[in-house]
């Protein structure tokens, strides 16, 4: 909080005390959007982690949240167990993926793109193999029970309740995992992680444990997934290996901390509040072209959307390759400068 | 250090630019209140328009426009339908239903892919908005977990049972049977649901044959050469396959290429009947029998259809996707015209009672149970003849006889 | 399962496999001079195969007919993509010049979606069923005529990046980059002349495996991903490595489609691809990573 300006502070509470209100002052389909934004903005940070921290680029990062989500889907649904119970156990399932993955690319030194190449075989492997499995609904899918009376009221044991309940849920989460990330970033953990990004070889030097940093860094980044899996799971209460694991999913989710910046921790919440309005609002640009017959009604406009929107995210890239949220943030005096701080 | 008064006042335009434009911003976002019930009904189309399933959307759209064009004539009340595209992803389903909504639709239409279907139809359970399926054959959407949903589309058991059927008068009619069977069927939602279906319920029918194998594939391979050499092994006299429709083009061609001519294929999904495998294998495409849902073109409604469709889409086959977005459509101002007003509850109720004769499906007039669901529709049997889709069976929809066996490919006129 | 079902089986994979090897061509030779991960290299393809749909369709034009063409096509968009757009990002981490690609190949897909529709498209060729009788043995001819082009690809760029002094300057700036603009090669220049024969393959193969498949614009991230799986099985850099490692996958997937469930014979490729990069990352063919 001392690294902001005063500027920046008040800008700080203004969005915590916006978010905070949404549901009180937006429509349903404002709301269900918001919970998307949210959602990839949680993604965004867990993944950060393990590029930002661990050094690893991973593009299968939807591996994770299947795995969390068909875990604790599958206790709910065959054995009644909660999700606020079951969650540790999706926790504890992706994690033991992570630690896999995490393991053998360290071991065997496969790093950047083929690390990258590795983590996509392994969530289209995991597809594949979920396709094929019985008993979790295969691609036929697994549903969770729902009814209408647990639409109404607050369960957060079984999460059921109302849309408002799940955009309390998903913010608690994305706070959460904002204040702990800096929390960890401030500490020894932090230090250690920067060290060993910044100058691996000189951190060695100094003694740091660079397998067991980057194991840290990896490890928190799956379980942080495997509890988004678990929202996924009982917030849509549908679960097919191509929706939840598709490497679409996995790519989406990169977009945001990219976007924003990776490795700043408020970088993926910026990049997700950045870009899933966006999308919104080229599409509704493309509708209102056609409304006031700029555009024939006829014309084929299915795509258009898209391609602004790759559009865009290719013009950040070449522009704004450090991320957009480092760049907003000087030119708003949102930070102190480097060597204003306390 | 920079002039101090330039520096504050530098910040305050910034700070101000930023905050008329957070203004601005907000100005466009739909508050919470803002959602009215108009005096004409409001139907909100929820359907692929891109991705994956977009040509199912695609045709799915031009089914509700064909209908609201046949309808207007014969005294339905006016209605505006409100598009919006779930780009075959379950999370903007959920998120355009929403939309729907709150822009005041008080009825949906959609949704072909069936985890969308069931993910909208969880939020219109939760806004009591009745959802009116056109295409989704999950089971589970109809199972009693809904109240609000109606669907006039068999669920995959259904389709299962009645490709029996309609395969008995098939051969019946022809005067030959096979004695071996093979399966080959994408491993997806709906391939994978009718094969355990199909495989299930065999023993209930006293077909003439069994499976020898049934072989599942992944739909986006990119090549089929393996799979239906395996299927060819097994020496099967019928070949029935569940398709998308890349698949169903590569599978025909191997066929053609490891030479392999079987007693007949059928197809209880979708694939042989789309255009592009019409066009893309011409007389090779000839003979395989769809048993799908489909239109009775011996009804007086569906020759309407046919009729109108034909003036504006020339071109293009009227199929499933097409013909029960037209049902669908029927069934929404049918429900309006006798509930008089466009508040949901009362659709709701209106819905329930739903009874309409003249409509294009095969089966008997359009009914739901406690559940929802269409149980007396039926499938048709259509068979591929010269670029054109011909009913064969059940009696009542046919045209014309079924050619069975099926020719060899290189003896196609 | 008999002999000659397994014999079959076995010629039709290292076909196909050859198809596959030329599709990754492309993606080889890119990465291995200017260590770019092309994940748009689907996408591209799409575009070839459009543009042979086209001439088609306008032409009549057959597309192995269609390959300079659609090769030199190609080649003018790669050159322009990597001079105008990549070469900016060539100093940037991996995940950059990822995100850069993947919003390019979105852009790509919808622009299909948009001008072309959804709707699976192919061409209609007298030939393009036809097959060779061997005795039991039955020899698809496109496949046939496919893995001839695949070859015969692969010969003239090894060719000209062995004997042409150009080629030899690309080969220069992917062994020593510093040192190559130390001797004052134009190694601007050259990245986008690579990226345009890179480019020009992957044209050529969409081309030709038009002959194949349908073309829809979805077509293109399993095409991607193919041709990632078969280069680092091959040896990214490799030319000959990419034909081996689309042999290798060709002839495994029909073992797998055989042996277990046709639906797992992708997983049964990952699982493949996870052994090479932990046992062998370089590929079999391909020189260590620096």
């Amino acid at each position: 909080m001392n690294d902001l300006t005063p500027f920046g502070r008040a800008a700080l509470l203004a969005f915590a005390a916006l978010l905070l209100a949404v549901p009180w002052i937006a429509s349903g389909y404002v709301l269900s959007v918001s919970i998307i934004c949210l959602y990839l903005a949680y993604m965004g940070q867990a993944w950060n982690l393990m590029l930002g921290f661990a050094g690893l680029l991973s593009i299968g990062h939807a591996l994770f949240v299947g795995l969390g989500a068909y875990t604790s889907g599958y206790l709910f649904t065959k054995l009644g167990v909660p999700p606020a119970v079951g969650v540790v156990a999706a926790v504890a399932v992706a994690m033991a993926m992570g630690s896999i993955i995490g393991y053998l690319g360290f071991r065997f030194a496969i790093g950047g793109v083929y690390f990258a190449l590795l983590t996509i075989a392994f969530s289209e492997f995991v597809r594949i193999l979920l396709d094929h499995a019985k008993f979790l609904g295969g691609t036929e899918g697994m549903f969770l029970p729902v009814s209408q009376e647990s639409r109404r009221g607050v369960d957060l044991v079984n999460l059921r309740g109302s849309t408002e309940m799940y955009y309390y849920v998903i913010l608690a989460l994305a706070a959460g995992a904002f204040l702990m990330c800096r929390a960890l970033l401030n500490g020894r953990v932090g230090y250690y992680w920067r060290a060993i990004r910044d100058n691996p070889e000189a951190a060695e030097a100094v003694g740091v444990d660079i397998f067991r940093f980057r194991m840290y860094a990896v490890l928190l980044s799956s379980g942080m997934a495997g509890v988004a899996g678990v929202f996924y799971a009982f917030y849509y209460n549908n679960l097919f290996p191509e929706q939840v694991l598709g490497i679409e999913r996995s790519i989406e989710v990169t977009l945001a901390p990219i976007v924003g910046g990776v490795g700043t921790l408020f970088g993926p919440i910026f990049g997700a509040f950045i870009l899933t309005p966006m999308g919104e609002l080229l599409t509704e640009a493309v509708e209102g072209f056609k409304q006031s017959g700029l555009i024939a009604k006829n014309v084929k406009t299915d795509g258009v959307k898209l391609m602004f929107w790759g559009l865009a995210v290719a013009l950040i890239v070449l522009l704004k390759p450090k991320g957009l949220w480092p760049w907003v943030c000087e030119r708003l005096r949102l930070v102190k400068p480097p060597g204003q701080r306390g | 250090m920079t002039s101090k008064k330039s520096a504050v006042t530098g910040k305050a335009i910034r700070r101000r630019s930023v905050l008329a434009g957070g203004a601005a911003v907000a100005a466009a976002v739909p508050l919470r209140f803002a959602a009215g019930q108009g005096k004409t009904l409001k139907i909100g189309l929820n359907v692929p328009r891109s991705g994956i399933q977009a040509n199912f959307g695609q045709d799915s759209v031009r089914g509700v426009e064909l209908a609201l064009e046949v309808l207007a004539g014969k005294g339905y009340p006016k209605v505006e339908i409100v598009h919006v595209d779930n780009e075959t992803k379950v999370d903007v389903g959920r998120a355009q239903a929403e939309k729907l909504i709150d822009q005041g639709c008080t009825m949906i239409i959609g949704c072909y892919d069936s985890g969308i279907t069931s993910a909208v139809a969880q939020v219109c359970e939760q806004k009591s908005i009745p959802l009116v399926v056109n295409v989704a054959a999950a089971p589970q959407i109809t199972d009693g977990r809904f109240k609000t949903v109606f669907r006039n589309f068999p669920t995959g058991p259904m389709i299962a049972s009645d490709a029996f059927l309609l395969q008995k008068e098939v051969y019946e009619i022809a005067g030959k049977a096979p004695k071996s069977a093979v399966m080959l069927h994408a491993n997806d939602t709906f391939g994978t649901s009718q094969k355990d279906a199909s495989v299930r319920l065999i023993g209930n029918f006293g077909m003439p044959y069994k499976f020898e194998d049934v072989i599942s594939y992944d739909p986006a391979t990119r090549d089929l050469s393996a799979e239906v050499r395996k299927a060819k092994a097994t020496n099967a006299e019928l070949v029935w396959i569940i398709t998308r429709l890349n698949d169903a083009i590569m599978i025909v061609q191997e066929m053609v290429k490891q030479r392999w001519v079987p007693m007949g294929i059928v197809s209880t999904g979708p694939g042989p009947y789309d255009d592009p495998f019409l066009k893309q294998l011409g007389k090779l495409s000839d003979d395989i029998i769809n048993m799908v849902p489909w239109f009775d073109p011996n009804k007086a409604m569906s020759k309407a259809m046919i009729a109108a469709w034909s003036k504006k889409f020339p071109d293009r086959t009227l199929n499933t996707s097409v013909s029960h977005s037209f049902e669908a459509t029927l069934i929404a101002l049918d429900a309006y015209k006798r509930a008089g007003t466009s508040e949901p509850a009362k659709l709701i109720e209106a819905l329930r009672k739903t009874n309409i004769a003249d409509n294009v499906t095969v089966g008997p007039a359009i009914t739901f149970d406690d559940k929802g669901q269409n149980t007396k529709t039926r499938n048709s049997a259509i068979q591929n003849r010269g670029g054109k889709l011909v009913s064969v069976a059940p009696k009542q929809a046919a045209v014309t006889k079924p050619i069975w066996p099926m020719r060899a490919w290189n003896a196609r006129g | 399962m008999d002999t000659v079902t397994i014999i079959n089986a076995l010629v039709s994979g290292l076909l196909t496999g050859l198809v596959y090897g030329l599709s990754a061509l492309g993606l080889s030779v890119i990465f291995g001079v200017i260590r770019i991960v092309n994940f748009a290299h689907g996408e591209l393809m799409v575009l070839g195969m459009f543009m042979a749909l086209l001439l088609f369709r306008w032409f009549g034009l057959d597309p192995l007919m269609a390959v300079p063409i659609g090769a030199a096509v190609l080649f003018a968009i790669g050159y322009a993509l990597q001079h105008f757009v990549v070469r900016r990002v060539s100093y940037l981490p991996d995940h950059m010049q990822f995100l850069l690609l993947a919003g390019i190949a979105i852009m790509l897909v919808s622009g299909c979606l948009v001008i072309f529709g959804p709707d699976a498209q192919g061409v209609q060729l007298d030939y393009a069923l036809d097959s060779f009788a061997i005795g039991n043995l039955i020899i698809d001819k496109v496949r046939l005529y496919a893995a001839i082009a695949a070859v015969a690809v692969a010969s003239a760029l090894l060719a000209f990046f062995k004997y042409s002094s150009t080629g030899r300057a690309i080969r220069a700036c992917a062994d020593n980059y510093l040192g190559a603009k130390v001797v004052g090669l134009n190694v601007d220049r050259l990245y986008a002349l690579t990226f345009g024969i890179g480019a020009a393959c992957i044209g050529a193969a969409g081309c030709i495996i038009l002959l194949l498949v349908q073309v829809h614009p979805y077509l293109a991230p399993a095409y991607t991903l193919l041709a990632f799986v078969v280069v680092i099985v091959g040896g990214m850099g490799s030319l000959f490595g990419a034909l081996l490692g689309g042999m290798l996958i060709g002839v495994s997937e029909e073992l797998a489609s055989v042996v277990l469930q046709p639906s797992m014979k992708t997983a049964f490729s990952f699982a493949l691809l996870i052994v090479v990069l932990l046992l062998r990352p370089q590929g079999l063919l391909g020189r260590v990573a620096r």
